[in-house]
């Protein structure tokens, strides 16, 4: 499946970040942090990419920088989707938010915060939404052992 | 004393609005909603100022678990997501890891997935609905409804082997073919159901009591529901045509007939007639496919997926190891990643896979309707009455185990 979209968007959408790749039916784009947000602007307001799908991430344990934040987009008019991958360090793990532009962002990117620790610069609503206050760690990231355990969380009354 | 515990769940209501607001928690326990879920609300007298909703109740760490099994093992995993239409989950995951493997599935089992997927839906919304009604008193609807549901469960068992989560979906197949007199009984079943439906539309549609709790409350504008990533009977029910089904044929979708059922202004009663509009189509789409179902294996002939047929693992050394390869490490799915999405019968649903070419997934993300349906929940809730809250989040039809995996 292509479209005649694709083309458009391949050359046009962020032409710094180099060919887009076509994979199962879905344009990737590989971007740098910073041109997130730029291009989700342009899916949404010139492409009409009118569904923010979904976001997680991949923990590419031992590879530099270790994250990569894939989001998922749709486009109820076009038909198609296209997904974004953006690479973060351990080290400062953030991207901005897109909670300005998708009400969805706020929950899914709680979730994303939740299980591997993005920080999303622009969403001050990051408390825990799958897991509860005062859990340790990030559960999905790769050196997060399966079996670990919680310290006790003492009985309330 | 001892310094006070920290709360589980932090509300962003540290201050109320008004002097003379209260804030209310609503659950996660509440025996008027199906499914663990806590609202946090801020009431004005009866009417609810503004809510803040938890999910998470029900979270077993499904991601995490999928990241340490082979690619077959998690067949029974997906099924416990939307417990309520379980095939639908299975197909999809099973979609997902045939296209890393670039994988054709069979004519019958293409067929055969795309009858069972909308027998799915029908008993999603005939629950859902079932519930929906119940909560609101209308007992006698819901007994209706859940008879038929349970003749589908019934026979559903007798295809599968399990009542509610069957585990039949299989890497480039199905667990095993129709039995003997299978469609048969189906085509008793549409009849009963036709009966029953019928009835349900006579006592329920135009019921005053009914009408003035539904028309009007919980109304989401399609711009809110898109931008909240909104899909499915949600979405359609603000008059959107939206439906992956039309939109993004999968399975045999694009040669079967039927009509997407849209509502006019997004509310309860919209969310309602859309589900009940949209059995009858499911409806229609199995009897179409009932004939064009056609003969022929239900499994890839692939040593890579496909598990030998047990009397050849008995007799021939090939065969065996095949088999054991196939439990101990798993097939070998390519490196790669791939997005499938389907339609469930609460919206989109996507499974999200990169493999890096091993027997075990190295990722596995669920985009499930339910979760993201619950980040806009508030827009339905807030600025209606207190007792509306239990239909409206009734026909948001949260799956708990599909929203907190």
């Amino acid at each position: 499946m292509t479209s005649p979209l694709f083309e458009t968007l391949q050359q046009e959408l962020v032409p710094a970040a180099g060919p887009a790749t076509l994979s199962h039916g879905i344009l990737v784009f590989v971007l740098e942090p910073t041109e997130l947000l730029p291009a989700v602007q342009r899916l949404q307001r010139e492409f009409a990419f009118d569904i923010f799908l979904d976001v997680t991430a991949v923990d590419w344990i031992g590879q530099l920088p270790r994250f990569e934040v894939v989001y998922h987009f749709y486009s109820t008019m076009h038909r198609v989707r296209v997904r974004l991958k953006t690479r973060v360090g351990e080290a400062d793990p953030g991207v901005d938010s897109l909670v300005p532009l998708y009400g969805s962002a706020a929950f899914m990117e709680r979730e994303c915060h939740d299980m591997y620790g993005i920080r999303f610069r622009g969403n001050d609503d990051l408390r825990p939404i799958l897991l509860y206050e005062g859990f340790v760690g990030h559960p999905l990231r790769k050196d997060y052992p399966k079996q670990q355990e919680q310290p006790l969380v003492p009985y309330r009354s | 004393m001892d310094t006070p515990l920290p709360n589980p769940v932090r509300s962003i209501f540290e201050k109320s609005l008004r002097d003379d607001s209260v804030i209310v928690n609503i659950g996660p326990s509440h025996p008027a909603t199906h499914g663990t879920v806590q609202i946090i609300a801020e009431l004005d007298g009866e009417r609810v100022l503004r809510t803040d909703v938890h999910c998470g109740y029900l979270h077993r760490g499904f991601e995490k678990e999928c990241e340490d099994h082979t690619w077959h093992n998690l067949i029974p995993y997906v099924d416990r997501l939307n417990y309520v239409s379980a095939l639908i989950n299975d197909f999809a995951y099973c979609d997902g890891v045939e296209q890393l493997m670039g994988i054709q599935i069979t004519p019958r089992c293409r067929y055969l997935r795309t009858l069972l997927s909308e027998y799915s839906r029908l008993v999603d919304h005939l629950t859902c609905l079932a519930a929906g009604l119940m909560e609101l008193g209308a007992m006698t609807a819901f007994l209706y409804l859940v008879m038929i549901r349970d003749y589908m469960y019934e026979h559903l068992a007798a295809l599968t082997g399990a009542r509610v989560t069957y585990t039949y979906g299989r890497i480039g197949g199905l667990a095993r073919d129709l039995p003997e007199g299978w469609l048969t009984r189906l085509e008793e079943i549409f009849v009963q159901y036709e009966d029953f439906v019928a009835r349900v539309h006579a006592l329920v549609d135009r019921n005053r009591i009914f009408i003035d709790r539904m028309r009007d409350v919980g109304v989401i504008s399609t711009a809110d529901a898109l931008s909240y990533g909104y899909t499915g009977v949600i979405l359609r029910s603000t008059g959107v045509p939206r439906d992956l089904r039309k939109d993004t044929p999968y399975l045999a979708y694009s040669e079967l007939d039927f009509d997407v059922p849209v509502g006019i202004k997004g509310d309860n009663y919209d969310r309602y007639f859309v589900r009940m509009r949209e059995m009858d189509e499911s409806i229609y789409m199995m009897r179409q496919l009932m004939d064009m179902l056609p003969d022929g294996p239900i499994n890839v002939d692939d040593r890579r997926c496909s598990f030998p047929d047990k009397p050849l693992v008995y007799s021939e050394i090939e065969s065996l190891i095949n088999h054991f390869k196939l439990v101990m490490d798993g097939p070998n799915v390519p490196a790669g990643e791939a997005y499938s999405a389907h339609e469930s019968p609460n919206g989109e649903l996507g499974f999200y896979l990169v493999s890096t070419g091993s027997g075990t997934p190295y990722k596995v993300h669920c985009r499930a309707p339910s979760f993201v349906h619950m980040g806009g929940a508030h827009l339905m809730l807030n600025g209606y009455q207190l007792a509306d809250i239990v239909p409206t989040f009734g026909s948001i039809n949260m799956i708990g185990g599909e929203c907190d995996r």
